[in-house]
Order: C-alpha cells, then structure tokens, then sequence
C-alpha cells in the first residue's frame, strides 16, 4: 500500500498518520491535491485540474504544488 | 459555472500541548476601512505602503485623556510631545484642542512657532539647548526646563545681557520604583542635587523658578509610580517656599503612559493590562489633592504624554511582495514596509491584518521588511493568514515615534495621508523622491 493510501484523511481536511501516530491539517486546496495524487495523478495532471476548477493561474498552481508535494515528502507521507 | 476561490495548499502538524487558558486563537478580522474609508483606495491613489492617521481618533483619545483628568482635578493643561510626532497637522490638531508645545530642540522650538504657539505656551525640555535656542526661548517668554548645571550658568549668563526674566522649571529625577531609573535627566531628588539647584537658580534673584518637572520613564504600565514622584515634588516645593517664599504654580509630571501596543516578550497583550486614563489620572490626581502644597494651592498639572495620545491614531497600510520558505520549513513573508518606518517595531508585537476575507487556515509566519538587513524584522512569529504576493494588509497602533524616528534608508519614506472628520483624505508628508536627496547634497568639483 502506497504510503498515501496509508493515512486516515477526513472530509475536512483533518490528517491522521498511523505509521507515527501524528496529525495534520490541510485546506481545501491540499484535500483536493491528495486525492489526485491518490488517484495516481501526475504533478503536470494536477496543476491542470487546479486550474480548471480554482481562479488560478498555471504559474501560482505549479508554483505551489510543488512546494506542497515537498511538504509531503518531508512528512514521509509520499513515496 | 464560476471557479473556486484559490488559496496556497498547506499541511499543519498539530503540535499537542499545555491547553492554553484563554482558548484557541481567535480568527484574524480584517481591516478594510479607517474612518469609513476605503484603505485600498488609499493606496490605489497614494501609493504603498502608505502611513494614515485619523484625525477623530486624535480627537477623541485627547478629550478622553483631558475628560479622565479635567474631572478630578482643577487645574490641568496638557503639552503636546513634539518628538512623538511632529507632523505639523497633527501637532495642530492637538493645540487646536487646547495643547500646548512641548518640545526638546531648537528644531522643535521653530515648528512649535511656526504652529502659532505664543512662546509662554512651548515647554522647552531636553539636555540640548543652544544658546541661541536659550535667547529665544527667554525672550519668547517660554517655560524652560533646566536639565543640568551648565545650562543654568549659561541662563544666569544670558540673563546680563538680555532684558527678560528667565521662566524656567528643574527637572527632577528620582527613585519611584521604575527601573531603570532615569537619572541622566535632570537633578536627582535623592541626592539633594535639585535642592542645590532650587538654591542656585532662587538665590541669584535673576530667574524665575516657577515650575517642577519630573518624567519618571517610558511606557510606564504602573500608576503608582506617579504617585510617589507628585509626593516628592510637593516635597521640594514646600521647602522652597519656606526658604524662600516662592510658590511653585506648575507641577509636570511628563508622559511615559503606555499605549495598547503589546511589548515583545509580555505575558499578556497590552490592551488588557495597560492602564486607562482614568487610572492615571486616578493616581495622579489623588496623590495631587493629597500631597499639601504652600497656602494649600493648587499647582497646575502640565502633562506631556505623548504615545498613549496618538498611536491609537496611526495606522501602516501597505502590500505583500513576497512568501518563501526558511531553512527549517517556517513560513516567511515579505512586505513593503520594515523597520525603516518602524523602528518600534524593535520591541512591539505590533498588530497586522489583512485588508480582507481570507481562509480560516493560518499558519506561524516570520514577516521581514523589504530591506537588505537580517534584522528587518516586523513580527517574529505570528498566527497569520495566508496571504498572496500583491495581497493587502494594514498594521494598528503606529502613530507613535515611527514617523520621527523613521530612516531614509535604502529607499524613500512614503506618503502620510490623514482622514478628516468628513472623511476626506489629505496628504499632510508628501513621499520622497530622489530630488528631496539631490537638494542636499554636493558633488566637489574634481568629481563632477
């Protein structure tokens, strides 16, 4: 099991880590990441969905995407 | 179908701790307006960052702090603190309401007379007076404060060859609890150093000493302290009397109230524990009616206080130019005003907030100044919505020393705007520009 199928992830964003017993908060937008990235999206597949969906230009949503999926792998939460 | 609004994707830790006993932090409420108008379109038509004063809230907090005295003691005559901010508009809105000058420099003398101030009506304070300043003042009639030796002799010097008698003061200090103590103004009570001084400046026969100043510090959060310093002036002013028969009509007991601005590393924010008006005036104005001045009169109480009047006044609006990560994953952002217009914000947590709606996520952020220094740092670590590049915010309580103690640093120093009460808004400074420099300097020749 990927280590993002691994995490117990609410409706609201609350995040829980059995692997270490922590949690986390996401927003809506880091919610609606996850999922894509769970449903085995590609960062570039992403981007394009965020825009598509958010009032947000291609060069912010790369932008943050990319510092988000660093958090993520900081937290061990992705492979 | 129109889209969703979009906001920076973050990931929290929730850190378990200690419950904190006065609940989770409040959301931040933005700031879209002052006075009924519209901070975006003050800087769409003035630039950012902007300083905006509003000219009720001098209003009000003077006559609040005129009202908290006035009612319980006869005699009471504020001074306005020149060197806490000397925009002449402002200056002008507190003699409009009754002020008079207090000021610490010849510099300060001129705008004070230049504001219309009739010289009886200007305190001059202060260890650096020139003698020209001194000619002026004593020929203007203005109430001199003496702060040391060698500015008496120079009086007792000027008084040969000019007309007028010298009306001057003794500023005091002494031990009232406040540490640090400020003993390096004035003549120490403790010592008997302002005794000798009563002594010299009474038995020349030249001067007239008609007042005592004392000052006993700086953002000062406890009354008591006044207290102590009114029991020892009536002090002194009973022994002059007795010595020498001279009624002392005015007691200054200078500013040093604090404002609601929070001090970095206090418990508890500063709007729940400074002390109101009221509560100065309370301790002030009892420890005046208690102490027995000579033929049980009242002195005048001059007060000069000078934050607490008008940092509620002051607001900094201004825009987001950047956010980055630092080295340990913190949050950063940068905006367009550092402590080259806030010096204070060296020891304030000064107040910020959005001029907008924003999420409900926030997130510890470190916000820097625009400058190219380490330390241009306005609040080190702050629960703070996630702000955009080009996103808007406003910072509370800055209208007192920044925009005197403000630096042409690096870059020019903006627009000062001020709301009137008909919400019509005035440029009282304009920005600077590179002509405002050019005008100064020169070029020698050999360079040219």
């Amino acid at each position: 099991m990927s280590k993002l199928n691994a995490l117990a992830i609410s409706d609201n964003g609350f995040i829980f880590k059995p692997s270490t017993g922590e949690s986390f908060i996401t927003n809506e937008i880091g919610l609606f990441i996850i999922q894509l990235l769970k449903s085995g999206k590609k960062a570039d597949e992403i981007i394009q969905e965020i825009i598509q969906d958010f009032e947000v230009d291609n060069l912010t949503a790369g932008k943050d995407l990319y510092e988000f999926l660093d958090f993520l792998k900081k937290e061990n939460m992705t492979d | 179908m129109s889209k969703k609004i979009y906001e920076r994707p973050i990931l929290r830790k929730v850190v378990e701790g200690i419950p904190n006993k006065f609940g989770s932090l409040k959301r931040l409420r933005p700031i879209s307006e002052i006075d009924g108008v519209e901070i975006d379109s003050i800087i769409d038509t003035y630039g950012s960052p902007v300083f905006i004063i509003s000219e009720n809230t001098i209003r009000d907090t003077y006559r609040s702090a005129y009202r908290a005295f006035a009612t319980r003691y006869p005699k009471v005559q504020f001074a306005w603190s020149y060197k806490t901010n000397y925009l002449d508009a402002v200056c002008r809105v507190f003699h409009q309401e009754g002020a008079w000058a207090e000021v610490v420099s010849g510099f300060e003398y001129e705008k004070a007379i230049d504001n219309n101030i009739p010289g009886n009506k200007i305190i001059f304070n202060g260890p650096d007076k020139s003698k020209e300043d001194l000619k002026l003042a004593i020929n203007n009639n203005s109430l001199i404060h003496i702060d040391h030796f060698d500015e008496l002799n120079t009086i007792l010097e000027l008084r040969k060859e000019l007309d007028k008698q010298p009306q001057v003061a003794i500023r005091v200090n002494m031990d009232t609890g406040i540490i640090p103590q400020w003993d390096r103004f004035g003549f120490n009570y403790e010592n008997g150093e302002a005794w000798n001084a009563i002594n010299r400046i009474l038995s020349s026969g030249l001067i007239d000493l008609i007042g005592l100043h004392v000052h006993v510090g700086t953002y000062i959060s406890t009354s008591k302290a006044y207290t102590i310093a009114i029991q020892k002036l009536a002090d002194l002013a009973n022994k002059t009397y007795d010595r020498f028969e001279t009624t002392i009509s005015y007691i200054d007991v200078g500013g040093g109230f604090a404002s609601q601005n929070t001090l970095q590393g206090a418990y508890m924010p500063a709007t729940d524990t400074c002390p109101s008006f009221d509560d100065y005036a309370h301790a002030i104005t009892s420890a005046m009616n208690e102490a027995s001045f000579p033929n049980n009169e009242f002195p005048t109480l001059i007060l000069e206080t000078g934050r607490a009047m008008i940092d509620e006044a002051g607001w900094l609006a201004g825009t987001v130019l950047a956010n980055k990560r630092l080295a340990d994953g913190r949050r950063a952002m940068v905006i367009d005003a550092g402590i080259n217009l806030m010096f204070t914000a060296f020891w304030y947590d000064y107040e910020i907030y959005p001029l907008h709606e924003t999420s409900f996520q926030s997130e510890l952020t470190t916000i820097y100044g625009p400058l190219c220094m380490n330390i241009d740092v306005i609040r080190k670590n702050i629960n703070f919505p996630l702000l955009n590049k080009d996103d808007r915010f406003v910072i509370k309580r800055v209208g007192a020393y920044t925009m005197t103690q403000w630096m042409q640093f690096i870059t020019y120093r903006p627009n000062i705007v001020m709301i009137d009460a008909n919400k019509e808004v005035h440029v009282i400074r304009k920005k600077e520009d590179k002509e405002v420099f050019r005008q100064q300097e020169e070029i020698p020749k050999h360079l040219q």
